[in-house]
């Protein structure tokens, strides 16, 4: 699973979440250069790529899927992408974000404005630009298959190299229990 | 044709967004605008938990700046539970904060902008990123590395954890300082300096290379808002509410923190469902895109607005920086905003000097108890991008019954739009639209270092915005929805 420079292709990618999880990956620190000696990042909001590219060694996705964005570019990541990977407890149960699905989205976006100082804006989804609001808010696994889940709000920084190291020496991603929590 | 530029995703800055730019017929350009395009719902879903959950799961907001929430957070419960947080707790919460402006001033300024400003602007996208900063550069990428890694590891440090730590509560926080702590935080401090250092002489060296950006790169006048301390020096944690004018007139010297609602208020645009607020005193206008109330927050506002800094080193960078102002008034160029952060990196660290230094700060007595003595709470913090702002109601017992949140990205929202307006018309009105011209007015937004995942997470503020086209990609009236 490399590039001619014999480099593991990587993706980050983030949707409904707060970043926690990419901070912690930067909180590899100085074992990020060892990191990009080994692996080529090919796409990552740290980085200027616009469009997900093909051939994708592992995909790291942080976040839950809270809009149609999310659905849409799950669907490509995971065509594209040889090992998906749920980055944090948000992709892997929903946390945070889901803590509205009691609630109706409808209702809340009227009473935001009602409330508020001016009537309502048009639909929303009125617009490719604009992606419609999903009514649940679901984890990654119940809109396309995962490989890998790595749990933690935020996975800390040596969870997330312990995991790093299994694959790039190709064994299976199996954490020590006491790397398995959630929070 | 008519015909619009669409940039996305907007990269290099925290969270997600969508750039439209507008031309006429001629290639000139009409308009920018800014879409954000998610929301979570935190003012709705925490209404009926109990207030002092509020710090934890508020911090969720936001990976870049938790401490910011926890903190504002924590003092909105401070104030219903009523009794002083003591003396230790307030010193061991300002050393994260400051610990946090250290981590997030540099992934701004290193991760996120160096490589536009060292690399290029308009250089090859494919290495115009940190990690082509490392490979171009591996002596200031591995120093870029190890001052944000100085700030996060003190608030992991202190608190457990760097990110999402359960610390902060209301009345205090949960774990103390140790000497041993002290120790290796002292002896870390003359890299952080050297390195701030090095990037604030870098960054002045470089400075005319810069001249048309910092003309076209949001240089307008605005009002200028954030906290000061009661006697107007520059003041992160905790103080009065300042505004000043594009001439430095002060509108509002010292208001208090619970009366934040009688100076900003909230405009909404029927073709948008981002807020727009603005200073309620001079108005929203007429709706002419001319904002009489328009203000800007962050790292620029806090230096125009201060009487002085109050640390060595950072006074003496703040005197460089108001030179950057036209005749003695404010400085108005949002591209200054690099120069405010690497200057307020300097101040924290100073601060985080004191306070290692503080005999007080290994004192155990870090919380104080309490019940429900007040049903309403006002938390107001600077964030590294601005001013923050935490409201709730509680019934009694201690039952959220309404929460406000009101983010620094949201408060800077009328500026970015305008920013990146004036960025396009400068580099894009009638020229060859190529990916590095698209990448300037990216980073007219990454200036102002929003934290979209912290004004997406507020449906107070859903920030998105919408522009409708017509099936060839032309701009229909924004009246459409009539």
């Amino acid at each position: 699973m490399t590039t001619q420079n014999n480099k593991v292709r990587l993706a980050t990618v983030w949707f409904g979440g707060c970043a926690g999880c990419h901070m912690s990956f930067l909180d590899l620190d100085e074992r990020l250069i060892d990191v990009v000696g080994l692996v080529d990042i090919v796409y990552s909001p740290v980085a200027d790529i616009k469009k997900f590219p093909e051939n994708v060694d592992v995909t790291l996705i942080e976040g839950a899927v809270c809009n149609s964005d999310h659905i849409k570019e799950a669907k490509e990541i995971r065509e594209k992408s040889k090992v998906v990977i749920s980055f944090g407890d948000c992709a892997v149960t929903g946390n945070v974000p889901s803590m509205r699905n009691p609630l109706n989205v409808d209702t809340i976006i009227s009473e935001v404005y009602s409330e508020g100082p001016g009537p309502a804006p048009p639909d929303q989804g009125i617009l490719d630009i604009m992606p419609v609001i999903l009514p649940q808010v679901v984890p990654i696994h119940q809109v396309i298959p995962v490989d890998i889940y790595l749990p933690g709000c935020p996975p800390d920084p040596e969870r997330i190299w312990a995991a790093i190291n299994l694959l790039l020496k190709g064994e299976p991603v199996v954490l020590p229990v006491e790397m398995r929590n959630f929070g | 044709m008519a015909q619009t530029i669409h940039i996305e995703p907007v990269t290099r800055i925290e969270g997600h967004a969508k750039i439209a730019v507008h031309l006429d017929d001629a290639g000139q350009v009409i308009d920018a605008k800014f879409h954000v395009v998610e929301f979570r719902g935190f003012e709705k879903f925490c209404v009926g938990r109990t207030f002092p959950e509020m710090p934890g799961i508020t911090m969720r907001i936001c990976g870049i700046c938790p401490v910011s929430h926890m903190l504002a957070s924590a003092k909105a419960c401070d104030v219903i539970q009523g009794p002083r947080v003591p003396v230790t707790a307030q010193k061991l919460r300002r050393l994260i904060n400051h610990a946090q402006y250290t981590q997030s001033h540099a992934l701004s300024f290193f991760h996120l902008s160096a490589p536009d400003l060292i690399l290029g602007m308009e250089s090859d996208p494919a290495t115009r990123n940190v990690i082509g900063l490392i490979l171009a550069n591996p002596e200031l990428g591995r120093k870029a590395i190890r001052l944000r890694q100085f700030g996060q590891d003190i608030i992991r440090m202190v608190t457990g954890k760097s990110v999402h730590p359960a610390w902060a509560t209301p009345g205090g926080v949960r774990t103390c300082l140790l000497p041993s702590q002290i120790d290796e935080i002292k002896a870390r401090l003359p890299e952080a300096f050297d390195t701030t250092e090095i990037a604030l002489n870098w960054l002045k060296d470089n400075y005319s290379k810069f001249d048309r950006e910092v003309e076209t790169y949001g240089d307008f006048p605005s009002l200028f808002i954030g906290l000061v301390t009661p006697d107007g020096g520059l003041e992160h944690y905790d103080g009065l509410l300042r505004v000043m004018d594009a001439d430095g007139r002060i509108l509002e010297k010292g208001l208090a923190n619970d009366r934040w609602t009688e100076i900003i208020a909230e405009a909404v645009e029927p073709w948008s469902y981002l807020k727009f607020p603005y200073y309620k005193p001079l108005g929203y206008g007429n709706g002419n895109g001319n904002v009489p109330g328009l203000y800007r927050v962050g790292p620029i506002a806090r230096l125009n607005i201060c009487d002085y800094a109050g640390t060595p080193r950072a006074e003496r960078e703040l005197r460089n920086f108001r030179r950057l102002g036209k005749d003695g008034k404010p400085v108005t160029s949002s591209f200054h905003a690099h120069y405010a952060r690497l200057i307020e990196i300097m101040f924290s660290l100073e601060r985080i000097q004191e306070l290692v230094n503080d005999v007080n700060i290994c004192d155990t007595h870090i919380r104080s108890q309490g019940g429900v003595n007040e049903l309403r709470g006002v938390g107001v913090m600077e964030a590294p991008r601005g001013t923050l702002f935490h409201e709730y109601h509680v019934d009694e017992t201690g039952i959220l019954t309404g929460v406000n949140l009101l983010v620094a990205t949201g408060n800077n929202n009328l500026a970015m739009n305008k920013t990146i307006t004036q960025i396009a018309k400068a580099y894009m009105s009638g020229a060859k639209i190529t990916e590095g011209l698209c990448n300037r007015v990216e980073h007219g937004i990454r200036l102002y270092d929003p934290c979209l995942s912290c004004s997406t997470h507020a449906v107070g503020q859903m920030p998105m915005q919408i522009q409708v086209f017509d099936a060839e990609g032309k701009l229909v009236d924004s009246k459409v929805r009539d």
